[in-house]
């Protein structure tokens, strides 16, 4: 019933809060709000509220790239952020929304990995990227890449004691960020686009792709999901949408706002 | 239990200036989870923990329901990110046995014989940890249930006790915790005077032992006033 509803709206162009097409919700960011953590983020998009953990440790390096450090983003989808959630090990969805944060992160050679070496071929900084959803209404993807980018561009780096341990209470340099991408997902259903999707538009929609954009409006990571196709009139769309609005919702970020038109 | 060199205790002074009967700076907090039927926030200084509860809700699989009575499924969860170095995510032993004794800490306050075939679902996550989260994760789950609406006989409250240099202490921190000479986590009802959590390792005398409970039922009292004032101030918003 409420489905029909929301699809009767949507050919309105009209949404169940009000918003238009293309508008997101309410945004509010928080940085540096877990103190156990190297670095730390809080994203809300409405009711939506996800939090990263960065913590650094001590890894190995991939024997292709012995001196570069190791990002590895893993998620959660904790029972606590909806009913349908269940407890068990990371299924199907967790491990795509973490795959897909972190495609966003590493193709745009956001973290400077070779800064990350400490002793080429054995000993490198291992940057662990974890996400868990506190209250899932839509969207988890685009909150959760806001969210691993702030707490990324927040981290700082442990120093070191004089046996080379791990001091936690020294935390000294800033990880080295070099870019900052957004995630912007935008959802299909008819012939409709929206982004921001709540929980219940996310049921009504045919498809989704969820596309990564550097602040130089370059593309670089995409993930479909959803059972209908897309025609490349259809992803052309889509793609410009996540471009105008990656725009649109950097100058948010940067001003400090919480809202746009 | 670790040792250290560092001194617990100087000039009758802990490690973070409290002195050894002095509780940690306690924040509360119910209704941060929209979803959730219940929620809560319950800070006791550093260590966070952030609770939700769904139900009475139907349980499946179906042979985990109880024909005369409902149960309570209870998760005590640590962030990777709550402790220094990244913890593993997925249950450890550790954090599965939590689970069971929390589980059992609060079960006395349910009337789940009125809720036949279903599930009380508590989910704890430990946000920050800096000791004493099994009686912050007790606290906050406390909280979620009132906040739920699920009837119950008492409010429930934890509070941890030890001994470190010689000295009775309340409320462990983490190194506290990790160079003590004991640890007691307990939970109670305060108008029911019932304990319903009773851990400890370490070294007491008997003696000691009971100190160490007379002095949590009785620090806990403030805690109880800081769930009803918690719950109060929601109701009255």
């Amino acid at each position: 019933m409420r489905a029909d509803y929301i699809l009767k709206l949507l050919e309105k162009d009209e949404r169940l809060d009000g918003r238009k097409l293309d508008q997101f919700r309410e945004i509010s960011i928080e940085k540096n709000i877990i103190a156990t953590a190297e670095g730390s983020a809080k994203v809300k998009l409405g009711k939506t509220e996800v939090i990263v953990g960065v913590k650094m440790n001590f890894g190995e390096p991939f024997p292709d790239t012995p001196d570069a450090g190791v990002l590895r983003t893993e998620a959660e989808l904790m029972p606590m952020a909806h009913p349908d959630f269940t407890s068990g090990p990371p299924g199907e969805d967790a491990t795509e929304i973490a795959r897909v944060i972190d495609r966003g992160i590493r193709e745009s050679e956001s973290i400077d990995v070779e800064k990350l070496c400490i002793t080429k071929g054995e000993k490198v900084w291992s940057v662990f990227v974890d996400f868990y959803p506190i209250n899932h209404d839509g969207n988890l993807i685009d909150a959760g890449s806001l969210a691993a980018i702030v707490a990324l561009k927040n981290t700082r780096i442990p120093e070191l004691d004089k046996e080379g341990k791990i001091d936690r209470e020294k935390l000294k340099n800033p990880l080295p960020v070099m870019h900052f991408p957004l995630m912007i997902t935008v959802g299909k259903v008819g012939n409709k686009m929206i982004i921001d999707p709540t929980f219940e538009e996310e049921q009504v929609l045919d498809s989704k792709l969820s596309i990564a954009v550097t602040e130089e409006g370059k593309v670089v990571a995409m993930q479909k999901s959803g059972s209908v196709g897309l025609t490349d009139d259809d992803v052309d769309n889509m793609i410009d949408i996540a471009v105008k609005k990656s725009k649109e919702l950097r100058k948010l970020i940067e001003d400090g706002k919480k809202t746009s038109k | 239990m670790m040792k250290t060199d560092e001194k617990m205790i100087v000039k009758g002074k802990r490690l973070d200036g409290r002195k050894p009967d002095d509780l940690r700076k306690i924040e509360m907090e119910v209704g941060v989870i929209p979803n959730a039927d219940g929620s809560s926030k319950v800070s006791f200084g550093k260590t966070t923990a952030i609770v939700a509860v769904y139900g009475p809700r139907s349980l499946f699989p179906r042979h985990l329901q109880e024909s005369e009575s409902g149960i309570i499924q209870f998760k005590y969860d640590m962030a990777t990110f709550s402790v220094d170095d990244r913890k593993r995510p997925g249950p450890s032993r550790r954090e599965t046995e939590i689970s069971k004794v929390a589980r059992l800490a609060i079960e006395p306050v349910l009337f789940l014989k009125n809720y036949p075939k279903t599930t009380v679902d508590v989910f704890v996550e430990i946000l920050q940890a800096d000791g004493s989260t099994r009686v912050t994760a007790i606290n906050a789950a406390s909280l979620a249930l009132a906040d739920a609406g699920v009837p119950m006989r008492d409010l429930v409250v934890g509070l941890s006790g030890g001994k470190v240099d010689d000295t009775l202490i309340l409320d462990l921190c983490g190194k506290e915790d990790n160079y003590s000479d004991a640890d007691v986590p307990m939970a109670f009802l305060p108008n029911k005077n019932e304990i319903t959590l009773l851990q400890m390792d370490g070294r007491l005398t008997p003696e000691e032992t009971k100190q160490i409970i007379r002095n949590i039922l009785h620090a806990g009292k403030e805690i109880y006033k800081k769930q009803v004032e918690t719950l109060k101030r929601k109701y009255s918003e």
